[in-house]
């Protein structure tokens, strides 16, 4: 019966893993619902900001923002990482992370310098570990992140495009395409890629109070701001999902490996049943 | 039927209003503003205070913001906020509790803390309060 033991054991191992497994599962199964109504909830104001500023942009042609324009030559750039702060949700990070490696070799054999503000614990490791420059950092930011927890590490990149240490600027997030796909993104967020020019149907022009400039710095800002956020609600939708998936493909790994142990758990019960039979009948036969 | 206007009032993390109105007051930085449809097309960003809507069916709206952007088109008003509530979400307990930390900060001298920024704050504190207040009077509650 030894071996029957053993695997009386080893089963209910295995259901305890996959009783947390499918904790886990319905938890994140909950939060991504939630994840993806606040991914809607963000979107009006993307938007509203995006018609404003192609609004202004339209009634001043002449006038670009320094964030408008491209750079002749580009030296350094800076890298805004968005991950996540806790694991165990398959390869969301891992393939982001290959996918940034491989953007960055190529920077690298263009001799580029790249500098990194990384967003969320994950991204935060993952870099200080192969050596990154990491110039900012936010962890911890939780399932519902605000703006605020954002705006220093945005704004320290801002201000080195805007001093010119760096001359282009990246977002890296996982684009959440459904619960079941999501797919490592890499998006310019400065200089900003000029929306398709509409005809200009008449020309008309805002009244700016105060000035025009300040106003679009502060647009400009908002706008970069109301990006980085954006993937970073997005990314908790993704990690959401992709937890809820690596966790239901685990309970069911769990489920399948104790289908199996129980038939080996049967067969030795079965043999030791066996065995002790035989050898009564033997011991009978003998007398 | 009365001119209306639409109103959108969208922060980052969400939507907060979308709908006619007749009138709207906004706090933007040069000072109050009243904007009543066919407005000119302009662009101003707001300081701490009170939005008010005044709807066609003769209600009023509150909303607090505590800064923002301010675009208007004859037939359209978007204000990005940087946060927005409805009068009625603020607790006026909590913003009391604000402004009197605040209000201790700004007057001890030992303390060193930044003094714009805490003027900045209390200003916010003082202009929440002032949207709790005003919403009590409507409502009639004590």
């Amino acid at each position: 019966m030894a071996a029957a033991k053993e695997v009386r054991t080893k089963i209910a191992s295995v259901k305890n893993t996959q009783k947390i497994t499918k904790a886990m599962e319905m938890v994140a199964a909950s939060k991504m619902r939630k994840a993806q109504e606040r991914m809607q909830a963000s979107r009006p104001y993307a938007e509203k900001i995006n018609n404003v500023i192609r609004h202004v942009g339209q009634a001043h042609p002449e006038y670009r923002h320094d964030y408008l324009v491209e750079r002749d030559e580009i030296k350094r750039i800076g890298l805004i990482i968005v991950s996540t702060d806790r694991g165990l949700c398959g390869g969301l990070n891992s393939n982001l992370f290959r996918e940034v490696l491989r953007r960055m070799k190529e920077w690298n054999d263009k001799d580029i310098k790249i500098d990194l503000v990384a967003i969320g614990a994950k991204a935060v490791g993952f870099f200080n570990r192969i050596g990154g420059n990491i110039i900012g950092q936010a962890t911890h930011l939780g399932d519902e992140p605000s703006v605020d927890d954002l705006i220093g590490t945005v704004k320290i990149m801002l201000d080195s495009f805007t001093e010119g240490k760096i001359d282009q600027l990246f977002l890296v997030s996982n684009n959440f395409i459904n619960s079941m796909t999501q797919v490592p993104l890499i998006e310019q967020l400065l200089p900003v890629k000029p929306s398709e020019e509409e005809e200009l149907k008449h020309h008309w022009d805002y009244i700016y109070e105060p000035e025009a400039k300040e106003i679009l710095d502060l647009l400009m800002q908002r706008y970069i701001e109301s990006l980085v956020f954006k993937g970073v609600v997005e990314n908790i939708a993704c990690e959401q999902s992709a937890r809820m998936v690596a966790m239901k493909s685990a309970s069911d790994n769990a489920g399948k490996l104790i289908d199996e142990l129980q038939l080996i758990y049967n067969k030795a019960r079965q043999a030791a049943i066996t065995q002790e039979l035989s050898e009564i009948v033997g011991g009978a036969a003998a007398v | 039927m009365t001119m209306t206007v639409h109103v959108d009032i969208v922060s980052a993390e969400k939507a907060i209003f979308s709908g006619q109105a007749e009138m709207i007051f906004a706090p933007a930085v040069m000072g109050e503003v009243g904007i009543a449809p066919r407005h000119a097309p302009l662009v101003t960003s707001l300081k701490p205070g009170e939005v008010r809507l005044k709807l066609p069916d003769g209600k009023e709206e509150f909303f607090y913001v505590s800064g923002g952007i301010l675009e208007i088109q004859p037939h359209l008003v978007t204000i990005l906020s940087d946060s927005a509530e409805r009068a009625a979400d603020l607790d006026e307990a909590k913003v009391l509790k604000a402004k009197e930390e605040v209000e201790k900060a700004l007057h001890d001298r030992e303390a060193e803390i930044d003094y714009a920024a805490a003027q900045a704050q209390l200003a916010e504190t003082v202009a929440q309060l002032r949207a709790i207040q005003r919403l009590r009077k409507r409502t009639g509650r004590s």
